[in-house]
């Protein structure tokens, strides 16, 4: 018999039966539409958690000094300093999967307009650490350039949160003088806002300045001083961080001669590193609603094979008929699991329908970011189908196997 | 034409198994049929009577003996094969018509020819539409089974063992659920289709029914023990005609 032919036999019987082939097709529409929705539920909260991640540079690696053993005794990260600028010179020649890389020198103090003064970090860089480490956009003004850096320019660049607490009547700050502790600033420039980092940090409570100037004029270091609090640097792509953070351990090894049986005296973060930690909770979310909204399938699945089990029994007479007038078990067999391949197929298409949508109401209602991903939608389908196969299959051969003399005369 | 033999029953036995006992229902029937009878199978139950049906219509075979049906030798077929020699030789007409609910006249009339691959889809609708036509419900085409009345119903029934163009009708009790006047119409339709060539095998246990027929066998205890030419056989058009008026459906 011809597919087609098959596809209109199968259409027919359920038609007969319209209420009850919707009843049936319930479960796995609940089903699907379950699997769909839990799935864009959880990927929606991973996506989300990855582009606030994203938002503070997934490509961005952190290298701080690492405690170290002096004469026996462990000492804190922060009380030593074993990064230099000669560290970051080789990291910036020899570190191929590296596409920026920047010192840092972080300064805490009270930043004065006029009459008012806020608390405040101050952050040293260079140039490239707006424009390629972190991709953060300025909203005014213009940034400090290298020259800058070299010459100790008095010049800084204010987060959003800064200019609100220094600049309570929005006049803009371009071109004003502040004073980070004794030291007064030329505004040249206003950050655009960043919000929360992923932890919650505000990250437009920062004033941004030449690398030197902190060091020199805020930290007040000798000139001669070679050492660096942290170093910031970008892998080429996000792919290539594990490459880079790796190559960022050599280089910084060799540089420090340390000993292979030496721990490392300084400490390598990727962001990605992070992301994924955030990102196997937000995972594993997600395994844990799609099992749930999967055994919902399989138990729609069950009721598909309860209700052919009922419509053979209840079909009987048909299924002889059919026999005494040239079906042979085959034509049966491909008729019922036809029927309940049908079923499950369409349940399945109105089951993404519903999941999509419901995803969607979530997200107006709730505000919860949802992500419906194509590979949901195509694995509840996949899945709907075999359950179809599978469940229709054992009620499908019950009906072929009939003998057709008693099927005829069944009652 | 009517010299070749369309069923050749050669000394064919049957036996069940019922737990330990062995039913034997039939126990020997030889029997030939040639084309274009109009042969009525009669006897009371447990003659053996269903079993030669169910055999005659290859749902079943013979334990022993030979059954040549249109030259095919029954008992060495499979159960697929035994399917394709039912939808493409034989037409059955069930005593409860068998049609599917819900379903028109057309349709139903269409399906052994779903079962046959090599059809189209418009061959198959003018096949049904004529079949339909040749029992007089040409006007019923979209009518499903709840909207026919019985006699109808068993007419697109009828229709439904026609479009095959089998060998052979084989019709079990098919005026059983019947008025008289329902049974006669059904009647003088067989009798029309028989004088049209066709080969009819009618199972029945009324005397009445089997007076139309040109010939009638007779079985008992599983086997045959009459086998006669109806001489003066009765036309149901004729008697459909003297029935009182009244009783005009």
């Amino acid at each position: 018999m011809s597919l087609f032919n098959l596809l209109r036999i199968a259409l027919k019987a359920l038609q007969r039966n319209k209420l009850r082939a919707f009843l049936t097709m319930l479960g796995i529409i609940i089903g699907v539409g379950a699997v769909i929705a839990m799935v864009a539920i959880g990927q929606g909260s991973k996506q989300s958690i990855q582009s606030a991640l994203s938002g503070m540079g997934s490509n961005m690696i952190i290298i701080r000094p690492n405690s170290n053993i002096s004469a026996g005794a462990r000492l804190d990260a922060t009380s030593v300093q074993t990064l230099t600028l000669d560290d970051v010179k080789a990291l910036q020649k020899q570190a191929p999967d590296l596409s920026a890389v920047s010192p840092m020198a972080n300064a805490k103090g009270q930043a004065i307009y006029g009459n008012n003064n806020w608390p405040t970090t101050i952050q040293g860089v260079d140039p490239i650490y707006l424009t390629v480490i972190r991709q953060w956009p300025l909203q005014d003004g213009v940034a400090f350039t290298d020259r800058d850096v070299q010459t100790q320019s008095k010049v800084c660049l204010l987060g959003q949160t800064v200019i609100t607490n220094l600049f309570p009547n929005g006049e803009s700050p371009i071109g004003k003088y502040i004073r980070f502790g004794n030291v007064p600033l030329m505004v040249i420039g206003t950050l655009s806002a960043k919000g929360e980092s992923a932890f919650g940090q505000d990250q437009d409570d920062v004033i941004i300045a030449p690398f030197t100037t902190v060091q020199r004029r805020i930290l007040a270091q000798a000139n001669s001083t070679i050492f660096v609090q942290n170093i910031y640097a970008s892998a080429v792509n996000e792919a290539a961080t594990t490459a880079a953070s790796d190559e960022i351990s050599d280089i910084l090894r060799t540089t420090h001669r340390l000993k292979p049986t030496d721990e490392d005296d300084f400490a390598v973060r990727t962001m990605q590193e992070l992301i994924n930690t955030f990102s196997s909770t937000s995972q594993l979310l997600t395994i844990l609603l799609a099992v749930i909204a999967g055994i919902s399938l399989l138990v729609g699945g069950i009721g598909i094979m309860n209700i052919m089990y009922v419509s053979v029994t209840e079909r009987t007479r048909e299924i002889g008929l059919r026999m005494s007038i040239g079906a042979r078990g085959v034509d049966i067999l491909l008729q019922f699991l036809t029927e309940a391949i049908l079923i499950s197929i369409t349940g399945g298409i109105i089951g993404v329908v519903l999941g999509i949508t419901s995803a969607r109401l979530v997200t107006f209602f709730l505000s919860w970011p949802t992500l419906v991903t194509e590979s949901s939608i195509v694995l509840s389908f996949l899945v709907c189908a075999i359950t179809g196969v599978f469940f229709g299959y054992y009620p499908a051969q019950k009906a072929s196997r009939l003998d057709p003399i008693e099927a005829l005369r069944y009652e | 034409m009517s010299d070749q033999k369309i069923l050749e029953l050669r000394d064919i036995k049957r036996e069940f198994r019922m737990g330990s006992e062995i039913v034997r229902a039939l126990k020997g029937v030889s029997f030939d049929v040639r084309s274009g009878e109009f042969l009525t199978i009669m006897g009371s139950s447990g003659s053996g009577k269903t079993t030669l049906l169910n055999t005659l219509g290859c749902l079943d075979k013979p334990t022993e003996g030979t059954y040549l049906l249109d030259g095919v030798d029954v008992r060495k077929l499979g159960r697929n094969e035994l399917a394709k020699l039912r939808n493409s030789k034989i037409g059955f007409v069930f005593q409860a018509y068998n049609l599917l609910p819900r379903t028109s006249a057309l349709e139903n009339v269409e399906l052994p020819l779903l079962y046959n691959p090599d059809m189209s889809a418009r061959e198959r609708k003018e096949r049904a539409v004529k079949a339909l036509q040749a029992v007089n419900l040409g006007d019923r085409l979209d009518h499903t089974p709840s909207q026919l009345s019985g006699g109808q119903q068993q007419r697109v029934a009828i229709a439904r063992a026609l479009v095959n163009e089998p060998v052979m009708i084989l019709a079990d009790e098919a005026t059983g659920n019947l008025d008289s006047r329902s049974s006669y119409s059904i009647m003088a339709l067989f009798q029309e289709l028989n004088e049209q060539g066709r080969t009819i095998v009618f199972v029945t246990h009324e005397p009445d029914i089997a007076a139309f027929s040109s010939r009638t066998i007779m079985l008992k205890d599983g086997r045959v023990i009459k086998d006669s030419v109806n001489e003066n056989k009765k036309s149901a058009r004729e008697v459909l005609a003297s029935l009182p008026k009244s009783e005009d459906y």
